[in-house]
């Protein structure tokens, strides 16, 4: 059994701590595990991707091969179809539908949600506002993690743990906003799956 | 055992921690910058009195390095690929030296130059001074390669490279910890003339180390990091060096390999391992990332008139990162297509953040230039060097560390006046103050702008040495302090520096003008750690 996830963002927008949650959860559960992110001279808003790997069984490359990746994970509509090529056939998009407009020329929002629509198995939500709903809009990673949680290996369960892990240190509201976030994101997915 | 999810550059700190080292030295630089930052935050480190604090470049953190082991103790030396050009005189030489207490370099190379100018290969360098590589193929290894290269580099006397790239720096994976060694005591070494490389000693070194080379070699092929797996199939073998191990497992399984497979981790090569790949293939394909080092050494290697293929030939591309795509390619395995990606979908290329004072640095130069012919702006390496980019595109060069400074003053010699450099601030004491000197000595007729945002903002916010120093250095340097102007880069005072620009401008002779204010990231990223402090006083921070 194996998973391999293409987590796509923007520089700022968090998807390394959705890659560290994810990661730890999967260690704890004796997975093995691969996660190759983007640092440096792209963190400066540009794109940002993390391959994530997770498998029963020793995981070779750092990189996920063309065509192969079980699910595209994305905070950001457009960054979500700027990894297609990596997709398997049958793989699945999970993808925020907030767009991060920090250069002049974004396309055309409808654009942009007409092709996801044509991709065969796009789950597409908008994890601003049901983070907005919940209490803060910056836990909308946490919402996309939870979306992509039907597709991945780890139980929820472990998941949650990694969340309570991290977010420990800054208090039990914190940790609660995030895991409520993680439950809404899970539950969208599950109905719209 | 409890496995550590570890960076490449993670496992590195952790390895040199763990191998008993006394002190790191590092200027900052893409990919390496996290392992100096891991040992900074790791408190086994604090406990140990591991010293770790910043180096001003490359060189000068070369050579505080190798008094460490001068001294006996055991120490490691990060740095990015072109960090080494830099401290380049420090290392060749300190081949021939030799050490004393145990001492690696790690340095950090960038194919397909996610963050760098160049994608120069480091073994070249290693080559060259004719020193041992170890080239870690994952994360595991670059923990082990690290804890045990310094009692390697004290079995054979010289220090030891570590070369990773881009790829395992920033990849995680679970790594276990061995027990922590003990460090060295302090011990001078035992031959008083043994770093006075003074030519009739200089010479005898020198010999000392072309001695040493079958040394070197015999090592690498005792190395548990190297192996040769054989196959009954003869037609065709692989040569697999460092992370192109794991891209050609993902392709082939270790015990699935249809293949002879030679596994290179550590250098020099061993000519006994290449001799068997000679015997048993008809065929050799080298899968290494960087430039053809190894594909020519083999092709040099090898007797027979065996086919020998890799980035030379075309089997692979000559430039840029491998990935296990490539490799499935060069092994004539089919490989997937995937989707296209849409046509509406555009670059996003790295912008400065909004409210950057670069950007405000930038408007007012591009106001006071506005009267004058384009192209006579040069830069450096920062942050500002996305001045280059729309909307700005203020500058016209950007080439190495502190070539700003010193290429404004060879175009003005030329006669293109004014002629304008624009610098940072841990550039400037990176590399800039020498220039600057060269300038002031030579009356040179430029304006040096130090676009100071009291941090190292490009590779993440670290420490400046530049910090609280930059006017007393110009004027120690030579300037006059009439033409030292200090500006805060704030919307508010456009007109002003606009202004100052003006004035500078006119000025027949070197001029620095300093912008100042903080870089927002590292603003947030300094009360984020006051924060961590006031809650838990008790932990030591470095
Ligand atoms: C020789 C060398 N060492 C290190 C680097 C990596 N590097 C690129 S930019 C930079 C920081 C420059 O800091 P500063 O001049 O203060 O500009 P800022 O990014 O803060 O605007 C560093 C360390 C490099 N490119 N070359
Ligand atoms: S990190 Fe700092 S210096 Fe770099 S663009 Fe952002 S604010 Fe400016």
């Amino acid at each position: 059994m194996k998973t391999d996830i293409v987590l796509a963002g923007v520089g700022g927008q968090g998807i390394l701590s959705i890659a560290s949650i994810l990661g730890e959860a999967a260690l704890r559960d004796n997975l093995y595990l691969k996660q190759a992110e983007t640092h440096g001279m792209s963190q400066r808003g540009g794109a940002v991707v993390s391959h994530v790997r997770i498998s029963d069984d020793a995981v070779a490359s750092d990189l996920i091969p063309v065509g192969t990746a079980d699910i595209i994970l994305s905070v950001e509509p457009m960054e979500a179809l700027r990894y297609l090529p990596f997709l398997k056939e049958d793989g699945y998009i999970v993808t925020n539908t907030t767009p991060f407009k920090n250069i002049p020329n974004y396309p055309n929002e409808e654009e942009i949600l007409a092709e996801l629509k044509k991709q065969p198995r796009c789950i597409a939500i908008d994890a601003d506002a049901i983070a907005s709903e919940i209490g803060n809009r910056r836990a909308s990673n946490m919402v996309m993690l939870g979306a992509a949680t039907p597709f991945i290996q780890i139980t929820p369960e472990k998941i949650e743990a990694g969340i309570q892990r991290v977010f420990s240190k800054k208090g039990e509201d914190v940790v609660n906003l995030n895991l409520e976030a993680f439950r809404a994101g899970r539950n969208f997915a599950l109905a719209n799956k | 055992m409890q496995k550590n999810l570890f960076l490449g550059v993670e496992a590195i700190g952790q390895g040199a921690i763990d191998g008993g080292i006394s002190g790191v030295y590092a200027y900052p630089g893409t990919p390496s910058t996290e392992i100096t930052e891991f040992i900074q935050e790791s408190e086994l480190a604090a406990e140990l009195g591991i010293r770790s604090k910043w180096s001003s470049n490359e060189k000068t953190a070369y050579e505080a390095a190798l008094g460490m082991s001068y001294a006996g103790k055991r120490t490691m030396v990060c740095m990015k690929h072109v960090g080494l050009n830099v401290a380049a005189d420090a290392f060749v030489n300190s081949a021939i030296t030799g050490i004393n207490g145990g001492m690696i370099l790690t340095v950090a190379d960038d194919p397909s130059m996610h963050s760098s100018q160049n994608e120069q290969d480091s073994r070249f360098y290693a080559k060259f001074a004719m020193i041992p590589v170890l080239e870690p193929s994952n994360q595991q290894e670059a923990y082990d390669m690290v804890r045990e290269g310094f009692a390697l580099s004290e079995e054979l006397g010289v220090p030891v490279m570590v070369r990773i790239t881009t790829r395992l720096a920033h990849s995680r994976a679970g790594v276990e910890r061995s027990e922590v060694l003990s460090s060295n005591e302090l011990q001078l070494p035992s031959d008083p003339s043994q770093f006075v490389l003074l030519p009739a000693i200089a010479r005898r070194r020198y010999k000392g180390l072309l001695e040493k080379q079958k040394d070197f070699e015999k090592a690498a092929k005792k190395s548990k990091y190297n192996s040769i797996t054989k196959s009954s199939d003869r037609s065709f073998g692989i040569i697999a060096c460092g992370i192109a191990y794991n891209y050609l497992q993902e392709n082939y399984p270790i015990d699935d390999c249809p293949y002879t497979v030679m596994k290179l981790t550590q250098y020099p090569i061993p000519e006994k391992m290449l001799s068997k790949m000679e015997k048993h293939c008809e065929e050799v394909l080298v899968l290494e990332e960087g430039a053809p080092v190894v594909e020519e050494a083999v092709k040099a290697a090898f007797k027979k008139d065996i086919k020998v293929s890799g980035r030379l030939s075309g089997a692979l591309p000559r430039d840029g990162e491998l990935n296990a795509d490539l490799v499935a390619k060069a092994l004539g395995k089919e490989v997937l297509k995937g989707a296209e990606i849409p046509d509406i979908i555009v670059n996003r290329p790295p912008a400065l953040c909004q409210g950057c004072g670069h950007q405000d640095m930038y408007k007012a130069l591009n106001e006071a230039l506005d009267t004058f012919s384009k192209g006579r702006v040069f830069s450096d390496i920062g942050c500002y060097t996305l001045g280059a980019l729309p909307p700005y595109k203020s500058i016209y060069s950007c080439v190495d560390m502190g070539a700003s400074i010193t290429m404004a003053k060879g175009a003005s010699d030329a006669g293109l006046i004014p002629a304008i450099a624009v610098i940072g601030d841990s550039t400037f004491t990176h590399s800039g103050i020498t220039g600057l000197l060269d300038a002031v000595n030579d009356g040179s007729n430029i304006v040096v702008v130090i676009s100071d945002n009291e941090s190292v903002s490009m590779t993440g916010g670290q420490d400046s040495s530049a910090l609280g120093k930059v006017e007393s250095i110009c004027q120690g340097v030579g300037v006059d302090p009439a033409h030292i102007r200090v500006l805060v880069p704030l919307k508010k005072y456009h007109e002003q520096m606009v202004e100052t620009f003006n004035e500078e401008l006119a000025f027949d002779g070197v001029s620095v003008i300093v912008f100042r204010r903080e870089c927002i990231q590292a603003a947030a990223k300094r009360m984020r750690k006051a924060k961590k402090i006031k809650d838990n006083p008790k932990k030591q921070y470095s």
